[in-house]
């Protein structure tokens, strides 16, 4: 091991090690004169940086101004101290999906989606599941090898146990955005309750629910394999599939 | 601008006679088809206004009660000012609530009652027509005292913060800083829902609702901009989802000025149903050539999908398909806005020239069209800086190869909704551009035979090669079959087929009826 790799204590490198500089960008809600120079560098000196430079304002619209900053940052980075929660399934492109689902599960993977109860938002589901997807991702349907139905909005549990047996999904997904009176939590309970009642355990899909108001860390509770909370993108779906249905299950086989 | 690329006429010609027989079987469809929001389109000309306290519209309360009673296939008109007549009432809206209430019945006219409801259902919506003839005029007077943005492309902007009181403030400021144009993203979803929502509106997902009141409230606002700034600045919005016709009609009577209005993206991006996005298509293409509005279609969403050089020629081929449904409908030259898109992957060798040679390509296949130039998407990755060198080169084929219509790009895209910095930059990108570049398109002639020319006409011949295949089959199978960007469309699926009927022999339609007189 070298010196260098053994060092947790590291600062910002500009063009000489140690030297702490940093660029940064931002807007001030005031217009452009002396005064807003002097509150950009306030704030630069408030984010650690000292000495500040400013390098650029320009004045934007009415009473905005944009300045451009570069400085000293005095602030320490410890690798040491540094926490990650480490995503238990590695992320996977398109691509990547495809080319798992095709060599190894040897099929199409099956998806079923829907929002169920009364909840008739399908932002979420159409978000994960549509072509269209989401921050300039592509969902589910846009995967070669997944085959999506999706069933839409103010579908019953009856209905979606019936639609998982006929598609012989691999996995169910859930979208609940209506919480009030925890109608979210209920159908849930209501929807995991019913596949245990109507498959096996081996035979059951793997159940996943999405919403903003999920606690990710409730999947015992409400009875499914997985929740995913505000932000989950279709990638990361995917990449949960295969991981759960294709990648371990194999390497456990 | 013509004859830069050297393109066989002959070849253009067969192009386009491909993209009418592929055509003409959908037109067809749509044609002896209807749906329930073509029908709530015609109403809302009629007049029907409002909603119940579930905020659902009377349009939809009307047709739901008319199409259990009768059903769809007679067109809601004659049954509905027949229901008028016999209940005595004057105001279709009153008859809406009373009807939503279960207290009337409908029947399809028949004989002298038939042809009274007719012809009152014909002048109330002919006035609704009018209103749209007067916002139309009303629109090229103020084009006249304010003026034309003074350069080409015109300079389009999106604003949308789900609010529509943080939209106005927004819009102005871009308005201010140079947008010609100003478009209102719909929130997330809106397109997969069977009605329009009512009134202004303060939340919306990822974008705000379209409604009546929010394009009334934007217009207004816009209409105060154009006055400071002394040029019109225009709004755009969506024609396209479930509603499509309705919103077109919305669109016309409050004066919007551009619609995204594409043929085939419902049905590709959306999953609805080909034959109800044909029919709907056609009326709000009717309308909007009634009411002066240019259409943007979506070429730009395929090279999302698909990779932009592989399949660059599907671009071409829906372009021509678009063309030929809109001229169908009665859009001129000047109100066809055909999309496409800089998207080719950066590290692909000679990236820049085969974006000329695209672009190029468009232009001069639709040499009269305004075209709308749309920025890279798909290989902006977060790296802020390399996205705006990317914009400022996506500018650069705009203004080299005269484009209309340029969608301003963000270096921030795929990043966050675009910070009022990012703004600034992207339009300080595009003034520095089209500043220091906007004549080049007269030096700029490519080499004869060379790279350009020799990549325009190979993406026009695979075009055609396309064609000639959609041709052998049909437009529909080439949908259900996944020919445009990836996605398999069946005739028989897709949401909303269960809102299309097949016309009844007396079917009545008073819009289409005063829309194809016109034409």
């Amino acid at each position: 091991m070298t010196a260098a790799a053994e060092k947790t204590i590291v600062r910002p490198y500009g063009d000489t090690t140690g030297d702490g500089m940093v660029q940064v960008s931002f807007t001030l809600p005031v217009p452009h004169d002396k005064r807003a120079e002097g509150a950009a560098i306030q704030l630069a000196n408030k984010m650690g940086i000292d000495p500040a430079m400013l390098v650029h304002a320009k004045p934007m619209g009415d009473g905005f101004t944009f300045f451009v900053v570069y400085g000293r940052v005095n602030h320490l980075v410890d690798l040491a101290a540094v926490q990650v929660v480490e995503r238990d399934f590695p992320l996977l492109s398109a691509k990547e999906v495809n080319a798992v689902v095709k060599q190894r599960l040897r099929r199409k993977l099956s998806v079923v989606g829907a929002c169920i109860g009364t909840d008739a938002h399908t932002v979420g589901i159409d978000a994960i599941l549509n072509v269209k997807g989401i921050a300039g991702e592509k969902g589910l349907e846009y995967y070669r090898e997944l085959k999506v139905t999706n069933l839409g909005a103010q579908v019953s549990v009856p209905e979606l146990v019936e639609a998982a047996r006929v598609e012989k999904a691999d996995a169910v997904l859930v979208s609940q955005v209506v919480t009030q009176r925890d109608a979210h939590l209920h159908n849930t309970r209501e929807m995991s309750a019913a596949f245990r009642e109507a498959m096996p355990a081996g035979k059951r899909p793997l159940l996943i629910v999405g919403g903003p108001r999920f606690d990710e860390t409730m999947t015992g509770e409400l009875g499914v394999d997985r929740i995913f909370g505000r932000g989950t993108t279709p990638g990361e779906v995917a990449s949960y599939l295969v991981h759960a249905l294709v990648t371990s299950r194999k390497a456990a086989a | 601008m013509s004859g830069k690329l050297d393109l066989d006429p002959v070849l253009v010609a067969r192009a386009r006679e491909l993209a009418r027989r592929a055509g003409r079987p959908v037109v067809e469809l749509a044609r002896s088809h209807t749906t329930v929001s073509v029908e709530r389109a015609v109403l809302r000309l009629a007049g029907v206004s409002g909603a119940d306290p579930d905020g659902i519209p009377w349009v939809n309360r009307l047709v739901d009660a008319v199409v259990a009673d009768v059903g769809l296939g007679h067109g809601v008109a004659a049954p509905v000012f027949d229901a008028l007549a016999r209940e005595g009432i004057a105001d279709v809206t009153l008859l809406a609530q009373k009807a939503a209430a279960g207290s009337v019945r409908f029947q399809q006219p028949a004989g002298k009652a038939a042809t009274a409801a007719r012809k009152a259902a014909r002048r109330a919506v002919a006035a609704g027509v009018r209103q749209v003839d007067r916002r139309r005029a009303e629109r090229d007077r103020l084009v006249k005292r304010y003026g034309d943005p003074k350069q080409r492309p015109w300079i389009y902007l999106i604003v949308a913060t789900g609010d529509i009181y943080e939209d106005i403030p927004q819009a102005q400021a871009a308005a201010r800083a140079g947008a010609d144009v100003i478009a209102v993203i719909r929130s997330t979803g809106q397109s997969l829902l069977d009605y329009v929502p009512e009134g202004a509106t303060r939340e919306g997902f990822a974008g705000t609702y379209a409604t009546q009141e929010n394009f009334r409230l934007m217009r207004a606002a816009l209409d105060s901009s154009s006055k400071e700034l002394g040029r019109y600045v225009r709004l755009t919005n969506y024609a396209s989802g479930l509603c499509m016709p309705e919103m077109a009609t919305l669109a016309g009577l409050e004066r919007l000025d551009m619609m995204l209005n594409d043929s085939m993206y419902g049905i590709l991006f959306r999953d609805i149903n080909p034959i109800r996005t044909f029919v709907d298509q056609r009326f709000s293409r009717q309308v909007h050539a009634r009411a002066g509005i240019i259409i943007n279609t979506g070429e730009d969403n395929y090279l999302t999908t698909a990779d932009a050089v592989d399949e660059a020629h599907t671009v071409t081929v829906s372009q021509l398909l678009n063309e030929y449904f809109a001229h169908e409908a009665g859009l001129t030259d000047e109100l066809l806005g055909l999309g496409h898109a800089f998207e080719i992957n950066p590290d692909v060798p000679e990236s820049f020239r085969l974006e000329l040679a695209h672009a190029l390509l468009a232009r001069e296949l639709f040499p009269d069209a305004p075209l709308k130039w749309m920025p890279p998407t798909k290989h902006m990755t977060g790296d802020v800086f390399r996205g705006n060198l990317l914009d400022g080169f996506f500018n650069l084929v705009g203004t080299m190869t005269g484009q209309g219509i340029l969608l301003v790009g963000m270096m921030t895209e795929a990043v966050v909704t675009p910070w009022l910095s990012d703004r600034d930059i992207a339009l300080q990108n595009v003034r520095y551009v089209l500043g220091a570049a906007g004549g080049l398109h007269e030096d700029f002639v490519p080499a004869p035979g060379g790279f350009i020319q020799q990549r325009a006409n190979r993406v026009l011949g695979e075009a055609v090669d396309l064609l000639e295949r959609i041709g052998e089959q049909s437009l529909l199978t080439a949908i259900a079959e996944g020919t445009f960007g990836i996605m398999k469309r069946p005739a028989d699926r897709g949401k909303g087929l269960d809102g299309v009927a097949a016309h009844e022999d007396d079917y009545y339609n008073p819009a289409t009826e005063i829309l194809e007189a016109a034409a």
